[in-house]
């Protein structure tokens, strides 16, 4: 009897129809249900032609949104990263009680409807909310400005930076800060030379997905911005105003830009989990004490 | 409790918990407060109005179908993901977060071009009488889309780190592939399979963006709750948004606790006796 | 089941891992395949299993050609080095699973009972409804044993079935595991890479290297007679002295050792620490203590001979002896190897 060289023996699900229809069952459904959406937005933005695409691009208001919605990341993420990183060294390099009561609530934005989270910061800064009132006597504007916009964007990806480290930095332990501070180093010495670089491609990858979702956020910012044209709409939001008004061709244009955003995210990802960071399990896992 | 060796308690959990009560527990508790302030009998009659009753029943219908439509899909995809290799492998595994990625506005108004009755999809679909656009069909579709990623991502990796030792075992034993997957393989997914479904269905019943474009926007048929909360913020019914939010805010916490408790449940057999 | 393995082979990649083993186990036997890491032993045993394909050769049960046949086919009943246990289903459920699945169905009353038999075979009674995470290390393993035997294997294959237990555990199961296969009389072969082990408890035992079979043969044979220097140092401590064999007597730092069969020329002469002993006038091996362990029935004495290798012998625990000592290490048996 001839042999084939190293065959193996079929593990389950290998019969090889089973696996030609599942392989294809996934890649049709995959394609009509994620690609085509995507492949859509270019077909539409440029349906009148590049000039359309051009103009929609070079409009003050759009020019506006876009402006918007950057310097809302630039102050959102940043600030969502140094809570991510604090709250990563707060549960994993110590044990006190009502630890994973504060993990869930960490990850309690990933439940929360958008549209519930803009609502709820219209109770607190609103006229109607706790702060409103004294707010408005001292002429302090969040809600419907800026600071509701960046406000509401910081709860929705709240949880992003940390949910990379706290699963990371749990597997890693303390031993290797332990032993930097046992050789005298002080404690943000160890931070940076130690923490830091461990976790750098994790906390990149946080960052970026944290990016994306800040600038794509849609459902909490249109309740706290106000939609005034021109002023405080982010791109998500100029993007409904623009298929609204009948401005197809304007509206995917401007949903072309975050399209390139949401594929510039996933090339980052494959090239930071290439690195070692992300897909991990979830921050539940991190909750279990460790050592003795 | 051991000595903590290491400085930065008091920074970094200070921090922590400075931010999670600012921007998470104190907005949800003014929600609450709010909701609560309208006293029991105010409370029921706006939250059991039978628009309000409509959207639930919209919303938690079409969630649960997508849901279950993502539960195959999603399996299926980190199935074929893990333990096969073919051409394209690994830019399938990256598309599977461009739901995640892309903007909910986005896959609004893209699904609803692609669904259109004269989009890519829509015209070949009404030419079988089949409407999805500005029906529960198209909100369905949008929840399908948007919530993907979470059974994919969480059954991946323990489908990754399953002990093929335990697959050989229960070949020796004699059991046949549909066996195997059904009594071996399948139970150990459950613990994951039930964190993505409870994240995939908590997101459908709060999306916003993706499904507003498509749903056709009718009270009474196609009129998410997320939706309603803000058609009552634009009529200035500040009391009915808080109070319907609460529901959907109570909903998600629910669904967690119901989650943690199956999930405890499901890994019983881990616990040292 | 008399199991015929015909020059087989195996490739992993472009590493072969086994090179035309060919071994025959009688019905009934006790085989240990004993090697090294990377030896090819695991290899062999899975492809016995079916859980690999051999790229070349024959793998016959009986006289059916069973080289191709799937593993869930093959009716062997294996253990896994570290027991592949179902963690969601009780002790109980774990032994049943191969009645519970076959194609002969069984009444549940029946295989209730089955297992019931065989947590008393194991010596599990009362555990059955444990999962496998509340147990010892030692009961997962008889757990993983009941579990193959359930479903009345042809053969028994066991892939290192101690390396993951405690000492003392490993020698209690090692005896029990002898006793189980006197009572069922089944054919077994299990894959180890320690010595004692393999001695104790094998009818024979075959020692591989490489991927190819060095010498097998009963615990007795491969002792008294090991076929090269591998098999000797594999099978426990041995010194080593480079000597000169000439007309049949093997010479090194002034011992005389009998040469057996080795030819003339350079050769390399082995002997245990038991087959050495010390003495203050020769003829022997000239050499200065430099350190004296005692354990206990014995002491160990390490010494520097002459030509500056280092020796270890085993005297009687009573010997007055010394760092610092100089005197002659003596041989009582030795094997020589022709280089």
């Amino acid at each position: 009897m001839a042999h084939t060289a190293s065959r193996k023996p079929p593990r389950v699900g290998d019969s090889p129809i089973f696996r030609r229809s599942l392989i294809g069952v996934v890649l049709i459904l995959g394609a009509l249900l994620i690609v085509a959406p995507l492949l859509v937005i270019g077909h539409e933005a440029f349906k009148q032609g590049w000039k359309v695409y051009i103009d929609t691009l070079s409009h003050p208001d759009t020019r506006h949104a876009i402006m918007l919605t950057v310097i809302t990341a630039l102050i959102a993420v940043p600030v969502n990263t140094a809570f991510g990183v604090a709250a990563a060294w707060a549960i994993t390099k110590f044990d006190f009680r009502g630890k994973r009561l504060l993990l869930v609530v960490i990850e309690i934005p990933f439940s929360v409807s958008p549209i519930v989270a803009g609502v709820a910061y219209l109770f607190v800064y609103g006229l109607q909310g706790l702060f409103g009132p004294w707010l408005d006597d001292h002429d302090i504007k969040i809600l419907f400005a800026l600071p509701g916009i960046i406000l509401a964007s910081m709860f929705v990806t709240a949880p992003f930076v940390a949910r990379e480290l706290i699963p990371l930095m749990q597997a890693q332990g303390r031993d290797l800060e332990e032993a930097a501070t046992s050789l005298g180093a002080s404690g943000w010495r160890t931070f940076f030379s130690v923490t830091i670089p461990n976790v750098k491609w994790a906390l990149l990858y946080g960052v970026v997905l944290c990016n994306a979702r800040v600038m794509g956020e849609f459902g909490a910012v249109s309740v706290v911005s106000g939609n005034i044209r021109g002023q405080t709409n982010t791109l998500p939001l100029h993007i409904e105003l623009l298929y609204h008004d009948y401005q197809a061709a304007g509206a995917f244009a401007s949903a072309s830009i975050l399209a390139l955003l949401a594929v510039f995210t996933i090339i980052a990802k494959v090239a930071l989990e290439r690195r070692g960071a992300g897909r991990r399990k979830t921050l539940s896992d991190a909750a279990a004490p460790t050592g003795p | 409790m051991r000595r903590n060796i290491l400085p930065g308690l008091r920074l970094s959990l200070g921090i922590t918990l400075f931010y999670v009560g600012l921007i998470v527990v104190l907005p949800l508790a003014a929600l609450v407060v709010k909701a609560a302030s309208l006293g029991p009998a105010e409370y029921w009659l706006i939250v059991s109005s039978s628009r309000a009753l409509a959207s639930y029943r919209v919303t938690a219908l079409s969630a649960l179908v997508a849901t279950v439509f993502n539960l195959f899909f999603g399996l299926a995809l980190a199935w074929v993901l893990t333990r096969y290799r073919f051409p394209g492998r690994r830019i399938v595994d990256a598309m599977v977060d461009l739901p995640f990625a892309l903007p909910t506005a986005v896959a609004g108004i893209s699904l609803t071009a692609l669904f259109s009755s004269n989009g890519w999809f829509g015209s070949l679909l009404s030419e079988a009488g089949i409407k999805v656009a500005y029906t529960p069909i198209g909100i369905m579709i949008a929840m399908c889309f948007t919530s993907l990623p979470f059974i994919v991502r969480t059954v991946q990796p323990v489908l990754e780190d399953l002990d093929p030792a335990l697959e050989e075992a229960a070949q020796s034993l004699g059991g046949s592939d549909w066996t195997i997957f059904r009594k071996v393989i399948l139970p150990l997914l459950t613990p994951a399979l039930l964190a993505g479904l409870s994240l995939s269905f908590a997101r459908s019943l709060g999306e916003f963006g993706a499904i507003i474009f498509i749903a056709g926007n009718q009270p009474m048929s196609t009129e998410i709750t997320a939706l309603l909360i803000f058609i009552r913020l634009e009529e200035y019914d500040y009391q009915a948004a808080a109070a319907i939010a609460s529901v959907l805010l109570l909903t998600a916490f629910a669904m967690l606790a119901v989650t943690n408790w199956l999930q405890a449940r499901a890994l019983r057999y881990t616990l040292k006796g | 089941m008399k199991i015929r393995l015909d020059n087989v082979i195996k490739t992993f990649d472009t590493f072969r891992a086994v090179h035309g083993v060919s071994l025959e186990v009688e019905s009934g036997e006790l085989i240990a395949l004993l090697g090294p890491s990377g030896s090819g032993k695991t290899t062999i045993l899975r492809m016995v299993a079916g859980l690999e394909y051999a790229d070349g050769g024959h793998i016959y049960f009986g006289d059916q050609d069973a080289t191709d046949i799937p593993v869930r086919d093959r009716g062997v009943g294996f253990v896994f080095q570290h027991y592949a246990l179902f963690p969601h289903m009780t002790v109980a459920e774990n032994i049943g699973f191969g009645m519970s699945v076959s194609k002969v169905k069984r009444e549940k009353a029946a295989i209730a009972e089955r297992v019931n038999q065989l947590l008393k075979l194991v010596r599990l009674e009362g555990l059955g409804d444990r999962f496998p995470a509340q147990i010892s290390g030692g009961q997962r393993q008889r757990v993983a044993l009941a579990r193959a035997l359930a479903v009345d294997p042809k053969v028994l294959l066991l892939d290192e079935p101690f390396g993951a237990l405690d000492a003392n555990v490993r020698h209690d199961l090692r005896r029990w595991l002898r006793e189980i296969h006197q009572e069922l009389g089944i054919t077994t072969i299990f894959v180890t890479h320690d010595q004692e082990e393999a001695l104790d408890l094998a009818d024979r035992v075959v020692i591989l290297k490489e991927g190819q079979i060095v010498q097998q043969g009963t615990p007795q044979e491969v002792c008294r007679e090991p076929k090269d220097a591998f098999v000797l140092k594999f099978l426990g401590d041995a010194n080593r002295l480079a000597g000169e064999v000439s007309g049949g007597i093997a010479r090194a730092g002034g011992a005389e050792i009998a040469a057996g069969g080795a030819s003339d020329g350079p050769a390399e002469i082995y002997a245990r620490p038991r087959d050495l002993d010390w003495s203050a006038e020769g003829p022997g091996v000239s050499a200065t203590v430099s350190r004296v362990l005692d354990r206990p029935g014995e002491r160990r004495v390490i010494a520097t001979a002459v030509t500056g290798e280092p020796l270890e012998l085993d005297v009687d625990p009573e010997r007055e002896i010394a760092a610092g000592d100089t005197g002659f290490v003596t041989f009582r048996r030795a094997k020589v190897f022709a280089l």
